[in-house]
């Protein structure tokens, strides 16, 4: 542990850390555009030199200088003062002076800091440069002119994405930055590099010109695309959510969203159930809230008991917490959420959850895939596992082959493998200290693949001191939240239909099979118009995740809630309310009258559920019949962009689907 | 009471005054104007009703930099914007609420383009507050009719600025 003086003052910094690293402890501000912390160092913006001393009798670059015992570190000298206005003339020599018009104004480091460090004027009385600017894709726009060339955009897609797409051509002033081939950068975390870039170079194209950072009002909430629940800052203005920015927590996204997180939230507009609905002679025509409650009443009291609930993939807890309590008074437990009609085993709550956590995933040294496609199912998850990589951790896939931005052995598409493996992967793990086995939706819904993976945890020796490796890696937002109140059936979504209910309410489910539904009257609760409210016979509109406040747990089985930043269009109510309300007319009113009162009846019940954090599982998985598996895997998403009703809805997803997945060429229409 | 005062008030000597007072001002120039039909000088820095102005090629000035509608500090000024066909950076609306507007200038001072400016009209009273709501296009017409005034305004005050 080296020590160092930062302006006079002792610290002691951690072995390894860089001259920056140690100013940042010492609580001074070192200008930078380049360095990242998430990011090798590149060391080429020079905006954060110091004065060193012992060294050369000249300035340094703080970020690629490793703190050395003794040194001496001035960050206020007139040396750096001039140096550092010295860098800034020669970084706007040729940034054109288009702040008005660019959508990083107002949030733009280099505003912010030729503000802070700069001169104020220039010397330089010639032309700017111009270049032109690059297509990279349906959600970042160009403006290359802008570019400082920081590279920290290219290191992102080379050493996070792991797409090697971002490059930079040329030298000194010719230097560009390129996609090489024009085309656009095939990575779901893309969206990223407009963050990251300093300047307004790459900014958000379906963002471009909406709004001003000083407009918005920020709102943290938690992302339902997928099941990892990243930390989200949703921008709203009036009634309509811009944006959607990640938060960092180191445990879950890091700083990163994909993109589907971030640019689907143009379908939260589009698409909306506003009033309810009720099917008159075959059709659903608009209704009054009473009307609804009328026709749900008198299909209720036919139904009595037989009553059953579906809930969807972005469901919040406390809806679901609701309506569980809703059917229980009328006497059912007839609740299911996997609407796909996975029938796995869900006995156990520490046998469906990632228990390696995602944060610890990144120091596994093996890793086994089971019929699961990280890239899209989760791509924050794909992220660690890529780190994990970088590490030296070797990666095997049972599944059909694909990229998932890593080298991957393949060990074919076949199901017994999964209790048959190769030498090659018991050798691997028999090695590894840290293995991990990741199961995804397409790996359980083979017969037999649970128990012959819950097996590998004895043969493979995953459960180690401190370490659990067996890990199933949900997409559904709502899925441990649904599976840590009881919404599973035995026999899955087969049994809810056995039970032939003459009631069912769907909660937000669009992707169910409601053919096996035939005879029952469907009341749909949810905020899109999608395949669930189209067969409904009476549609009641609710909120969408950012118009609620609510408990997500993600694939983790991490507690998180969030806050609700627009309120949900027309006649549209927050969920729970709504089965507040249809309690009564159904003669048994739950026993709360507030979110407030809910939450808290929900912490009672469910004490997991009560507070945000990780809830610990303890290890019992349930014995299984060791079958022999058998069969091939399919991955459960057959297109990452359009995986649920708010992305269904949303222009730019339907754009990057188009695009990016089924490849048509929308270059020229950019232009 | 003495003889002087006797005099003056035997000959209304007040009233003689008063009206020596009276054609005296007859004959000086008058400092009342016949409003409406002659008006009184203004400053080119008077800060009337607002304009949106254009470019002599016909293009819009203003680029949706929002900086007015944030400066602004009776947040009378409404923008949304969006790219136009071209790609530009253009508002989808931008609208002045007059009635809440305070004439301070900050729009036209924060404006780096001179697109919104405060016009030397001042005779804009209507006869319902609906119409004090002022809409893109009703600031881009008294740009257009206020052009060669403005442009004179601006031209006169800019060695000051």
């Amino acid at each position: 542990m080296p020590k160092v003086t930062v302006d006079g003052e002792e610290i002691e910094v951690p072995d390894g850390a860089t001259v920056l690293q140690a100013c940042e402890l010492a609580g001074k501000e070192i200008p930078r555009f380049c360095y990242h912390e998430r990011l090798t160092i590149a060391g080429n913006c020079r905006m954060c030199l110091v004065e060193v001393k012992p060294g050369p009798p000249k300035p340094q670059a703080s970020c690629a200088l490793p703190a050395a015992e003794g040194q001496e570190i001035f960050t206020t000298t007139e040396m750096v003062k001039t140096a550092r206005e010295g860098v800034m003339e020669f970084l706007l020599i040729n940034h054109p002076l288009d702040c008005p018009i660019c959508d990083q104004g107002g949030e733009c480091d280099l505003q912010d800091q030729s503000i802070a460090y700069g001169k104020g004027h220039t010397r330089y009385e010639m032309n700017k440069r111009a270049v032109t600017d690059k297509y990279m894709g349906p959600v970042i726009k160009t403006i290359m002119t802008r570019c400082i060339h920081c590279t920290r955009c290219i290191r992102f897609a080379e050493e996070i994405a792991g797409v090697e797409e971002i490059g930079a051509v040329g030298r000194g002033e010719n230097m560009e930055i390129t996609t090489y081939l024009e085309h656009a950068a095939r990575s779901e975390l893309s969206g990223n590099v407009v963050d990251l870039c300093p300047v307004g170079a790459l900014t958000s194209r379906p963002y471009a010109f909406e709004a001003r950072p000083w407009e918005l009002r920020k709102t943290p909430a938690i992302d339902v695309m997928d099941a990892v629940g990243t930390n989200i800052r949703l921008d709203s203005r009036g009634r309509q959510v811009l944006r959607a920015l990640p938060r960092v927590n180191d445990e879950v996204n890091e700083e990163w969203a994909s993109d589907k997180t971030r640019h689907a939230v143009d379908g939260l507009v589009r698409n909306r159930l506003d009033k309810p609905f009720v099917r008159r002679d075959g059709k659903l025509r608009p209704a009054r809230w009473d009307e609804a409650f009328a026709a749900i009443a008198a299909a209720a009291e036919k139904a009595g008991e037989k009553i059953a609930a579906i809930h969807g993939d972005l469901v919040d807890v406390e809806t679901l917490y609701a309506a569980q309590k809703l059917l229980e008074g009328q006497g059912s437990r007839l609740l299911e959420g996997r609407q796909t009609g996975l029938a796995y085993d869900a006995s156990s709550l520490s046998a469906v959850n990632f228990n390696t956590t995602i944060h610890d995933l990144e120091e596994a040294d093996a890793i086994l895939l089971i019929g699961t496609n990280p890239r899209w199912e989760a791509p924050l998850v794909n992220t660690r596992i890529r780190k994990a990589v970088l590490r030296g951790a070797k990666v095997f896939g049972i599944g059909p082959e694909i990229d998932l931005s890593y080298p991957v052995e393949w060990l074919g598409n076949d199901a017994t493998l999964v209790a048959d493996l190769p030498k090659a992967v018991t050798e691997a793990f028999g090695k590894a200290e840290r293995p991990a086995v990741i199961v995804g939706g397409g790996g359980l819904a083979v017969d037999g693949v649970q128990a012959a993976s819950l097996a590998l945890v004895d043969t493979l020796g995953l459960i180690k001191q401190g370490w659990n490796g067996y890990n199933v890696l949900h997409f559904s937002a709502s899925r441990m939240g649904g599976l840590m109140l009881g919404w599973a059936q035995p026999g899955g979504i087969a049994d809810i239909a056995a039970a032939r209910p003459e009631l069912l309410l769907l909660l937000g489910a669009d992707d169910v099979d409601l053919a096996k539904f035939d005879g029952a009257f469907k009341l749909y609760i949810g905020h899109h118009g999608e395949a669930g409210a189209a067969a409904a016979d009476v549609v009641l509109p609710g909120a969408a995740y950012s118009e609620k406040h609510g408990s997500y747990v993600n694939l983790e089985g991490r507690v998180q809630r969030g806050e609700r930043a627009v309120f949900a269009p027309g006649d549209a109510r927050e969920d729970w309310s709504i089965l507040r309300a249809l309690s009564d007319v159904l003669g048994k009113p739950l026993p709360f009258d507030s979110f407030g009162e809910l939450r808290a009846r929900l912490g009672e019940d469910f004490p997991a559920l009560g507070q945000e954090g990780l809830v610990q599982f303890d290890w019992s998985p349930p014995a299984l019949d060791a079958g022999k598996p058998a069969g091939e895997f399919t991955y459960p998403i057959a297109d990452f962009y359009l995986t649920n009703a708010i992305c269904r809805s949303s222009e730019t997803m339907q754009r990057c689907s188009a695009e990016l997945i089924h490849g048509v060429d929308f270059q020229e229409a950019a232009e | 009471m003495n003889i002087a005062h006797l005099i003056k008030s035997f000959t209304l000597w007040e009233i003689v005054k008063a009206h020596v007072l009276t054609l005296k001002y007859f004959f000086k120039p008058k400092a009342t104007i016949n409003y409406p039909f002659e008006k009184g000088p203004l400053s080119p820095r008077f800060r009337g009703e607002h304009a949106l102005r254009r470019y002599a090629n016909g293009e819009e000035r203003c680029i949706a930099c929002k900086l007015c509608e944030a400066v602004c500090p009776a947040l009378a000024i409404t923008i949304e914007s969006e790219p136009r066909d071209d790609g530009s950076r253009r508002t989808t609306r931008y609208d002045i609420d007059m009635v809440k507007c305070i004439y301070c200038g900050l729009c036209q001072e924060a404006c780096p383009v001179d697109a919104i400016v405060e016009g030397p009209n001042f005779e804009y009273a209507t006869e319902t507050r609906e119409e004090l709501l002022y809409d893109k296009d009703k600031l881009l017409a008294n740009g257009d009719k206020w052009e060669r005034a403005i442009a004179a305004n601006l031209a006169a005050d800019a060695p000051y600025r």
